[in-house]
Formats: C-alpha cells, structure tokens, sequence
C-alpha cells in the first residue's frame, strides 16, 4: 500500500503495530512460561510470569492512547478506519491472554501444596495453544487472512481438547477424592488455555475485518469462507 | 535574511523611487497649473466689457445711414453692432423720431482693448486722449460681457459670443448620444452576452478595438463620404456632425460597455441560469444594472471626448462662420472647439481673450461631463 | 432498490478536444444525498452541471450519452432548459446572492416563472427561508441586502432561494468550502432535511462531510466513476484501491 500524504500518520501506524506486536511477544512467553511452570511445578517461573504482567498492561495503555490519538487527529477512513477499530479490540483480547495466563501461573502456585500426579495432555494442549496465539499474531503482523483462517479453523480442536480433559478431570476426580483439588486447578488452567485460543481466534477474525473489511464473527466456517471468496453474505 | 547593508540599500531603492513618482507628479502639476493661471488670466478680461455713453440723435438720415445717428467724434470708438440696432429701434419707437438721447452703447473692441491695456489694441492716436477723458469723465465704463453668452459669432470682436457654438455643440452631443449609445451598448450586448465566440466575431471584436485607436480625422473623412456625399445630409449641419462624432464614440462606447458587462461576476449569472432565467432575462435583470454605472461612466467619458473633437468636424465644414445659434439640425452650425480654433487664427487682439474663455467655457463643461461620471457611477454603483 | 431519480449511462464530455467524462454511468436515488468525491479537476462538478445542462452554455463543450430525470432524456431536443433548471436547482461553492433585497432574492425565480401572484409572495418567502433554516435569522430584515448577510446565512439564502422554486433534485457544488464549521453544520443539518423532500447531489471536498450528510457516494478520478455505493461502504471498505488510498489520504 501507498505510503500516507502525511508521513507522522504512517509513522503512527507503525508504532501502534509494533507495540501491539511487542504487547504479543510478551504474551506469548507469559503463557508458553505459565503452562511450563505448571508442568515443571516451578514456583519461581510462575510468580516470575505474574510479576511481568505489568509490562503488558503498561503497554496496552501505551496503545489505546496511541489509538484515541489517531482517532482524533486523522479521523481515519476506509483500510485505517478498519485497522484502528480492529486495532482497538485486539489490544484488549491480547491483554485478556495475559490474564489468562496469569490464572495459570497463579493454579501453579496454589498446585504447588498438592501436586497433581499427573498433567494429562496439557503440555500438549498448552503447544497448541501457543501455537494458535503465534499464528494469529503473525497473521496480523503480515496481515495474511489464510493464516487467520486457519486459527479460526483449529479453534475447534482446541475446544475438544478441553472437552477431553475436562472429562478426564472429573473421572479422577470420582476415583481418587484426594485429587479432587488438584484436578479441578488442572481443568481451570485448561479452561483458561481454551479461552486463550478463543481470544487468538477474536484476533485472527480482526485480522480478517481490518484486512477486507468483512465481519465473520458469530458466523459459522462455511459461511465464513463463503464471504471470503468473496461471495455475497445472504440475508436473513 | 539580508544583512543590514543589503536592508539599507533595499530601502535607499525604495525612497529614491518614490521620489522619482513624486517628481513625475509635481512636473505634471506644474504644467497643469501653468495651463490653467495662463487661461484664466487671459480669460478674465473677457468676460469685461466697455460701454461708452454717446448722444444719439434719432432722424431720417439714421434710417439709411447708421452712421448719422452720432456725433462724427465717436463714430470711430462705438460698435457698428451698436449701431446697426438703432434703424430697427426707431422703426419699434417711432415717437423718439427727433429726440437725441445719452445712451450707452457697446464699445469699439480698439476702445476696449485700449482701455484693459493690452498690447496691439489698434486704437488711433487722435482718439487715444479724448477716450482716456471719456473714461475719467465715467462716459466710458466696464460691464458684465453679457454679449459674450448671448451672441453668436460676429466678426466685431467686441459683438462675437459662444452662444452659437454651444447650441451647435449641444445638438451635436445630442445626436451623438441618440445614434452612439445605443447602438454602440447595444452592439456590446450582443457580443460579449448572446454572440457566438467563432472566427467571425472574434474577427468583428478585433476590429473594433483596431477602430477605437485610429486618427479621429479618417471619421471626418468617412462622415464625408457617406453621411454628406450618400446620404444627401446638409454640410456643416449639426446632423453631419452629430452622426461622424457618433461614428468615432462608439468603439469606445463598446468597449468600456463590454468590460462594463464583463466585470459583473460570473457567480451572479450562474445564480441566475440555475434559477432557469432565460438568455435575456439575465442580461435585463442582473447583468445590465450591474454594468449600469459602467456604462454609464464609458458613455460619458466617450461622448466628452467626441465633445472636445474637432478635426472630423472640420472636414464635414462645421468651421463655418456661425452668427446665428442653429434652430434645426439641418443648419448650419459650429461647436465649441472649433469656434475656439476659428477664434484663435483671427488676428485682433480682442478675439484672443475669447479665445481663452471660450477654451475655458469647453473645460468647464467637459469637467461637469466627467464630474457626472463620477456622480452617476456612485449613485448607481451596486456592492456585492 | 428504490427509484433511480437521475439515471446517467454513458456519459461522455468533451471540453474542446479534452474529454473530461469518459462515459459515466450512475444512478442518483431519490430523496437520497449522495456525494460525489475525488480530486480536484477529476470531473465532479462538470457531471453536476451535466445534471441541469449549465454546460450548455460553455463555449466547445459537447455531451454524448444519456441523462434520464424521472426516465425524461433531458438532453432531448424538445426538452426546455428553464423547465430543466426549475426541476433542477442549483447551489454554488461561493454564495452568490442577487445584490437585491432577501425578499426579491426569493421571490425572483417564481415570479420570472409566473409560478405565484402577488399574494402568494409573502407566504412563498416565508416557507422557503424557513425550509432552508434562515427564517429566524432574517425575518426581521427581509428588506436589506441579501448580500450584507454573513457567508453561511448568504449560502442558506441561495438555498432557500433554490428551493422557491420547488425542484425535485437540488444540486450543490461545495456549498460549505467558503464556510467556517458552525455554518457548515447548519448547511450539513439542513441538507439531512432537506432530504426527505429533495433528491440531493452535493460535490465535496471534505470526506468528514461527505460521510456524515450522504446516503450514497460517488468517486470519481480523471473523468471516470471508480466507485460508487453505500456510504458507509465506501468509507469502510471501498472495492476499489483508488478509493482507498483517496479516502485514507495515501494520494498522489
Ligand atoms: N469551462 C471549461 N473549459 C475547459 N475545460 C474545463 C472547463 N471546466 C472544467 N474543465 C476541465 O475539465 C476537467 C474537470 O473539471 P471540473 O471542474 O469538473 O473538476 P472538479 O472535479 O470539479 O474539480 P474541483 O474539485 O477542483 O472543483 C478539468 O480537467 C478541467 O480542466
Ligand atoms: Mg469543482
């Protein structure tokens, strides 16, 4: 795309893009470092992702003062308006994956009493999710609508992930009482890594509203590839 | 930023070409003052006139010879237009048939010019002693030359008036305004409002302008050719005139109407059009009492210049020799400047101070046609 | 879709040799504002005067295509242009009162068409300064000099003096460029009534404006219509680039 008449406009952008990539980064290791606190049972990775969580909410501010300022300043239109707005939710659903991740980080903490005997598939649901997180942040970093897709579509593994475990929880649960603790901090860190995928699919569905300007929120896959090739979304 | 050197020079630059303006200026002024102290002050004794008291004996000789009515001394310093009156008004006055009766009768101008001491006054040696004791005895005195506003031309200095020349002057105008302004506003409407911009009128536009700045004297041989030659109107009438003088105004009628018409802005025609105003309707009810005052102000400065005209005149013979004002159109008549020029190769020296007030007759006028100008642009002058 | 008010097909222009129209093709909705956007010389205000045929009297200045009003070829020989114009007002970028009182500034349009008598005048002026929003500002004034009024005021007069004549479709070429921003919202909040009676085609440079008065805009670049839809569309997502880098300021 052409660079903007007004350089400083651009120069915002880029800032505003690069915080929102920094802001990832951070959230990223936040969680890939929670989930292995827990798997490792290691109280110092634990309280060590809590404390940063500063740094994350610091630059979510540092962001949305960023937007109010554009906002103001360049009335953005069109593509800018698109992004600014997608922009806007984005930051929030990022920092949401920080909370998240401190809730696991803090399950650690409370597990450390009463170590669970075993983690099921939660290192590998943990990668998964990592990996969703990762996808859609570099889908908004390039801007690629396929990559979003593909967050949007593996959403669902993650969710019968989840399931999975969550069933599994509660079979240990019946068998061994004393376990009851344990378990029920296990499916609260898994359902805060389903919730984190949800929000890495909220960003790869703004990916695809900043890029072409369709909303494919609260819509179901098919039709969402329907309006991505471009057909016309029927009313109903 | 320039250094303070540069800042001095820029400013010395300044000044010194300010001064250059003001010299200009003061040297026209100079001239301007001059020509008018010069006019004036050989024009104020003009406006004088003496009158000399003589016994007039009113008998039959008087009838056939005018001359006999006064004594022989004074027969050289009275006005034979004196004179000449006194046949009819004993014919008027019978009952004065043997009576003689001190009446004041207009001086000879060798009399009047004697008196106001002008050089060349052509008086006699033997009457110079006897009119000096006339004037200290109050037999001769000065009056208000009311004859001078009243007369047409004679050839007695002392009789010789611009009445005349102001009415063929007049008359002259009047056709002038008649026949230029309208054709010429007219003509302007045409082309700058409804006229198609092709080679033609662009041709016609040119030729106009070309026409405003050509030699008044090709009018004077074109009003010649054709009004005099073709179309049979008398010679030296204030017709011919009147009709060459509007010849010659209307390219500048033209072009100050057009750049009158061009000056109301577009925006108001475009109000107008949008509004669905036809053509015409534009033209009569916007743009025409917009460009009002201009056209005006156009007309009125080119019919003063046609007014102070005299070469095209020349050739359609109005020089003529004009004792009476002209009654009709188709007399023989005269206008102002080329009385004045007709006055001033006389070789009297009494008809040199009418040539001044006659000069300063015509400024006087062709200032009040420029003054009304200005009034009538003012008046009228709409602000949007 | 609802009526088309004004339907272009085709439309070319040419000035002398230089075509400014490379056939347009549009509709303008009925009672709807739409806006016609694009850079400067781009065609927008020649497509304008296309409307109510100003162009006609440009000298070199040649139409082809089609205009249909209310499905009339408006460009048909029998066609009468004053009829045209009373249909189709105009409203210019600069304010360009009559130097004539307010009253006489309404009143001269339906009175040059014998569209009322004496009586009706009064009333006539009265509801057209009063649809244009000026009445409470004027009423007291209605004989001084439409020109001693402040720009906006001078702007809502030539509206009102448009709409004395009771067209459909109103056209406007930047009525608020030579405005400051209150008066511009005065224009803009009358333009958003003026809508459920007239059918309403504004040129704009300012994309603010477009998108807060307009139902539909148009974007025109070097002659052509590039896009033209919804508003909201085109200024949140436009099909085309151009109009993207346009409305986003990346131009040129
Ligand atoms: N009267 C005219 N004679 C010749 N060419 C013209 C005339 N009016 C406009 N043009 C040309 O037609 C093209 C379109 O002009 P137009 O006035 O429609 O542009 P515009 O989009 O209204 O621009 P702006 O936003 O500056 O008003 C320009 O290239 C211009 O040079
Ligand atoms: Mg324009």
């Amino acid at each position: 795309m052409q660079q903007h008449t007004m350089k400083r406009f651009d120069e915002e952008l880029d800032t505003l893009r690069e915080l929102i990539l920094a802001m990832g980064g951070l959230v990223e290791r936040a969680v890939g470092n929670a989930v292995k606190s827990m798997v490792e049972q290691n109280e110092k990775l634990a309280k060590k992702t809590i404390k940063r969580d500063r740094a994350i909410n610091a630059l979510e501010v540092q962001c949305d003062e960023i937007i109010r300022d554009i906002l103001v300043r360049r009335q953005p239109a069109a593509g800018d308006l698109r992004f600014i707005m997608g922009v806007n939710k984005l930051v929030t659903d990022i920092e949401r994956m920080g909370d998240l991740a401190i809730g696991i980080a803090k399950g650690t903490i409370y597990s450390l009493e009463n170590p669970p005997r075993v983690f099921s598939n939660l290192d590998i649901m943990g990668e998964k999710v990592l990996r969703q997180v990762d996808r859609a942040l570099e889908a908004f970093s390039r801007g690629d609508t396929e990559l979003a897709m593909t967050v949007i579509e593996k959403d669902d593994g993650i969710d019968s992930l989840y399931k999975r475990m969550y069933r599994e929880m509660l079979t240990y649960m019946m068998e061994d009482p004393h376990s009851i603790s344990s378990s029920i901090i296990l499916s609260n860190v898994a359902k805060n890594l389903e919730r984190i995928s949800d929000h890495a699919t909220n960003i790869a569905e703004m990916v695809i509203y900043i890029e072409q300007g369709h909303d494919i929120r609260h819509v179901d896959h098919e039709a969402a590839a329907r309006i991505l090739a471009g057909e016309e979304p029927e009313d109903d | 930023m320039s250094s303070p050197s540069n800042l001095k020079r820029r400013y010395r630059a300044d000044k010194r070409f300010k001064l250059y303006g003001i010299a200009a200026i003061a040297f026209s002024l100079c001239f301007l003052t001059f020509f008018f102290v010069d006019i004036i002050g050989k024009a104020i004794p003009a406006f004088e006139q003496a009158y000399i008291q003589v016994p007039v004996t009113y008998n039959e000789a008087l009838k056939s010879n005018y001359n006999k009515a006064i004594p022989k001394a004074y027969r050289r310093l009275v006005s034979k237009a004196f004179l000449r009156t006194l046949p009819q008004k004993l014919e008027a006055h019978p009952e004065l048939l043997g009576t003689t009766q001190p009446e004041w009768a207009l001086a000879n101008h060798r009399v009047d010019q004697f008196l106001k001491q002008h050089e060349g006054h052509g008086l006699k040696k033997k009457y110079r002693s006897k009119v000096e004791q006339l004037y200290q005895e109050d037999k001769i005195e000065f009056r208000f030359n009311a004859n001078f506003f009243s007369r047409g031309d004679s050839k007695m200095a002392e009789n010789a008036g611009v009445l005349a020349a102001v009415m063929g002057s007049v008359l002259v105008l009047l056709i002038t305004i008649l026949v230029a302004v309208p054709i010429g506003v007219m003509t302007a409407i045409y082309l700058e409002e409804f006229a198609p911009d092709n080679k033609f009128t662009q041709a016609i536009e040119v030729n106009i302008n070309n026409l405003a700045a050509i030699p008044s004297i090709l009018y004077g041989l074109l009003g010649l050719a054709i009004f005099i030659n073709v179309m049979g109107v008398p010679r030296s009438s204030a017709l011919a005139g009147g009709l060459t003088l509007a010849l010659m105004t209307l390219p500048v009628i033209i072009i100050s109407t057009r750049a009158a018409l061009r000056s109301v802005p577009q925006s108001i025609r475009d109000a107008a059009y949008g509004l669905g105003a036809s053509n015409l309707q534009v033209v009569m009810h916007h743009v025409l009492p917009l460009a009002f005052p201009g056209i005006l102000t156009g007309s009125i400065i080119g019919l003063a210049q046609a007014m102070g005209e005299t070469a095209p005149l020349l050739i359609v013979g109005m020089m003529a020799y004009i004792p009476e004002a002209p009654s009709s159109i188709l007399n023989a008549a005269t206008v102002l400047p080329a009385q004045v020029y007709t006055w001033s190769s006389e070789s009297m020296r009494a008809f040199e101070e009418r040539t001044a007030a006659g000069i300063l007759v015509l400024l006087v006028v062709l200032l009040s046609l420029n003054a009304l100008a200005v009034y009538l642009r003012k008046r009228f002058e709409v602000r949007w | 879709m609802s009526k088309a008010k004004i339907s272009v097909s085709n439309l070319k222009l040419w000035y002398g040799n230089n075509e400014a129209l490379h056939g347009i093709d549009v509709e303008f909705q009925a009672k709807k504002v739409t806006a016609l956007i694009g850079p400067s010389g781009c065609g927008k205000s020649t497509l304008l005067r296309c409307l109510n045929r100003m162009n006609d009297r440009i000298v070199g200045c040649r139409v082809d295509g089609n205009v249909l009003l209310d499905g009339n070829d408006i460009y048909a020989p029998d066609v009468d242009v004053v009829e045209l114009r009373t249909n189709v007002g105009m409203v210019f970028q600069k304010p360009n009162p009559f130097p004539k009182s307010i009253y006489e500034n309404i009143v001269y349009a339906p009175q040059i068409h014998g569209m009322v008598d004496k009586t009706g005048m009064d009333e006539l002026v009265e509801t057209s300064l009063r649809k244009a929003s000026i009445w409470d500002e004027v009423k007291d004034k209605l004989h001084e000099p439409g020109t001693a009024l402040s720009g906006g005021q001078q702007q809502r007069l030539c509206i009102a003096r448009t709409i004395a004549v009771k067209p459909d479709v109103i056209l406007m070429d930047e009525p608020c460029s030579a405005l400051d921003p209150i008066a511009t919202a005065k224009i803009e909040e009358l333009i958003d009534e003026l809508k459920s009676e007239y059918t309403i085609i504004m040129v704009t440079h300012n994309m603010q404006q477009a998108a807060r008065v307009s139902d539909h805009t148009a974007f025109f670049y070097m002659g052509d219509l590039i896009e033209f839809g919804n508003t909201s569309d085109i200024f949140t997502k436009p099909q085309q680039q151009q109009t993207e880098d346009y409305i986003t300021g990346r131009f040129g």
